[in-house]
């Protein structure tokens, strides 16, 4: 089943056209991998998909519903359906980590003050982290904790679809694998569907299912990482070169 | 570097310039000068020979491309390099002159520009406070939707913590006014109309006016940067992504909050600011506080004070809308944090004033 269906998508930011005619499609239990070089439109993509960016023209499905004129109550229902990790985790500064994953549990649901609680420290601890850091205010962890408590957050509500915005940016390498890894257990464990926005190979090799490369506005490929090289575009051939 | 690194001849087919030794930026001032001085340059034809040069750098290819472009001069060289050199100093020349060109701005485009950027931004405040108006609707349709601790905690940040610093300016403010007043009244044995003056002027303007500076200057900063530090880290976007509307989580209850209090900071401040009057009314006009007051309930009547509260609402709605606005314009760069606290700053007391003016026009007219 397709999760995301995206049609002839054009963006532009005043003259400056980003996307002209975007095509693809995201399928159940995938993960998918969006990438492309530095200001292709990557990010506003996925931004676009989580209607926080506005595009000019086309359509974009995201579970079933056209998000491009949709009404309010419906796009609060699917803003309850997925989760984003920001590249910067976006914690909200002011809360705790178990203020933040347990805010949506508190607003959304009438679970109780004790079940959210134990909830919550599911959620930690499905991410690797302590249940001692539940306490911690977002600025006092590292970086790749805060990526960790951004997931946790996304997960909160179980949902189906996670984007996640270049998760691996700015971790060690370490870090970064062991993240790459979570991300594979997550998908087994929950059977969730992952847009990924990344830059990172090992990232790429190690957990896309199938991508899109967005180049010169266009989609320059879809498809798997096995057939990949075999698409004549600079980009690729240059990105993909040396290691395959 | 004594040595000169030119020799001139000058024949009859015009002016040869033959340089040689190394052509660097630390001889070119001296190279310049020598032909500046001796005027050669005035010369129809130039030929610029570089066969006896053993170096070149690129500021002074910079320098013989200029000489060529401006007089024509010819230059002879074999040197592959130079040459080299040379063609990276012309086409960095030519960059330069298309982009000049295109660079080029005139006062009509510089000032179409302006307006039509200023156009651009009262269209989105416009935009913002449409958002404010339709939150408000959604708002209010449901007693639940009403977030009481957010207000509460507003509330507490932006007024009661400020109830302080409002009270000791009013009440300096008052204590001012009123001793450069007795100092004019005690001249004309006037003493007892100190009280129908800071009557009607504290309970008019000068109490609603002073706490709205303050307020603007202390809680619609503190607004803006809240909400522009929230927007970089992306906050306000996960807050979206999350189905949390920031304007009912972050906008509204800040609106409401300051419209709620602002008000009560008002009336503080009139106690205030009459506290300083009654105080220089005792000790520079011989006024007793129980005559000041009984005198004040004579005068100068209630309509004043009420005047003066209503006007709380309207100022608090637009140092907060303001703030907020200029929070939620940050761009993704720590300057413009700075940048927009500042206009939130400047641009509320502006409105503020503004919207002063125009009660008082109105109240005028009405005969309040």
């Amino acid at each position: 089943m397709e999760l995301i269906k995206v049609k002839n998508v054009k963006t532009a930011f005043g003259e400056k056209v980003v996307h002209d005619g975007l095509n693809l499609h995201v399928n159940e239990g995938e993960i998918y991998g969006l990438l492309g070089p530095s200001g292709c439109g990557k990010t506003t993509l996925l931004r676009e998909m989580v209607m926080l960016q506005e595009f000019q023209a086309g359509s974009i499905e995201v579970l079933g519903k056209s998000i491009g004129n949709i009404e309010e109550k419906d796009a609060q229902e699917l803003r309850r359906k997925w989760g984003v990790l920001f590249q910067f985790g976006a914690l909200f500064s002011s809360l705790t980590l178990r203020e933040n994953i347990a805010l949506a549990l508190q607003e959304y649901s009438t679970l109780s003050e004790s079940m959210i609680r134990e909830i919550v420290a599911f959620k930690l601890d499905l991410v690797g982290l302590k249940p001692s850091d539940a306490f911690l205010y977002p600025s006092e962890i590292s970086g790749g904790m805060r990526k960790k408590a951004g997931i946790a957050r996304a997960l909160a509500m179980d949902p189906k679809l996670l984007f996640l915005d270049e998760p691996t940016s700015g971790l060690d390498p370490i870090s970064a694998r062991e993240f790459d890894e979570l991300i594979l257990q997550l998908r087994s464990m929950l059977g969730l569907t992952m847009v990924i926005v990344t830059h990172d190979l090992h990232s790429i090799y190690n957990t896309l299912d199938r991508m899109a490369i967005i180049d010169n506005k266009k989609i320059a490929y879809e498809g798997s990482l096995k057939e990949v090289i075999s698409a004549k575009n600079d980009f690729i051939q240059t990105f993909f070169r040396d290691t395959i | 570097m004594n040595e000169k690194p030119l020799r001139i001849d000058l024949n009859k087919d015009g002016l040869s310039l033959d340089f040689s030794g190394e052509l660097t930026l630390y001889n070119l001032t001296q190279a310049q000068n020598y032909l500046q001085v001796n005027k050669f340059l005035n010369t129809d034809k130039i030929i610029i020979n570089l066969d006896h040069v053993e170096y070149l750098d690129t500021a002074f290819a910079l320098f013989l491309t200029d000489l060529e472009r401006k007089y024509n001069a010819k230059i002879e060289c074999e040197k592959k390099n130079f040459l080299h050199t040379l063609e990276l100093a012309r086409e960095h020349k030519k960059r330069l002159n298309e982009k000049d060109s295109v660079h080029k701005k005139n006062i009509f485009e510089y000032f179409g520009k302006v307006f039509y950027g200023n156009y651009l931004s009262l269209v989105s405040f416009m935009e913002f406070i449409g958002k404010i108006f339709i939150s408000f609707l959604l708002y209010f349709k449901s007693i639940k939707n009403i977030r009481i601790k957010e207000i509460i905690f507003e509330i507490n940040e932006s007024a009661v913590r400020a109830l302080g610093i409002v009270a000791l300016t009013s009440f300096l403010i008052g204590l001012v006014t009123a001793y450069q007043a007795a100092y004019q009244l005690r001249l004309y044995g006037g003493n007892i109309f100190i009280v129908d003056m800071m009557g009607i002027s504290v309970f008019r303007e000068l109490a609603p006016l002073i706490t709205a500076i303050v307020i603007a200057g202390r809680s619609g900063s503190a607004y803006t940067a809240q909400i522009g530090a929230m927007k970089i880290t992306q906050e306000i976007d996960a807050m979206r992504t999350m189905g949390f509307d920031p304007y009912i989580f972050l906008v509204l209850p800040r609106i409401i909050a300051l419209i709620i209090t602002l008000p009560i900071l008002i009336f503080v401040s009139d106690i205030m600011a009459m506290l300083g009057g009654i105080i220089v009314a005792d000790l520079s006009l011989d006024l007793t506080p129980s005559l000041f007051l009984d005198r004040l309930s004579e005068v100068v009547a209630i309509k004043h004070f009420y005047v003066g509260l209503v006007k709380g609402p309207f100022f608090a709605f637009l140092i907060a809308s303001i703030g907020i606005y200029r929070g939620l314009m940050v761009k993704d760069d720590t300057q413009s944090i700075g940048f927009n606290t500042t206009k939130s700053v400047v641009e509320s007391l502006f409105a503020v004033i503004v919207c002063d003016a125009i009660f008082s026009i109105a109240f005028t007219n009405l005969g309040i």
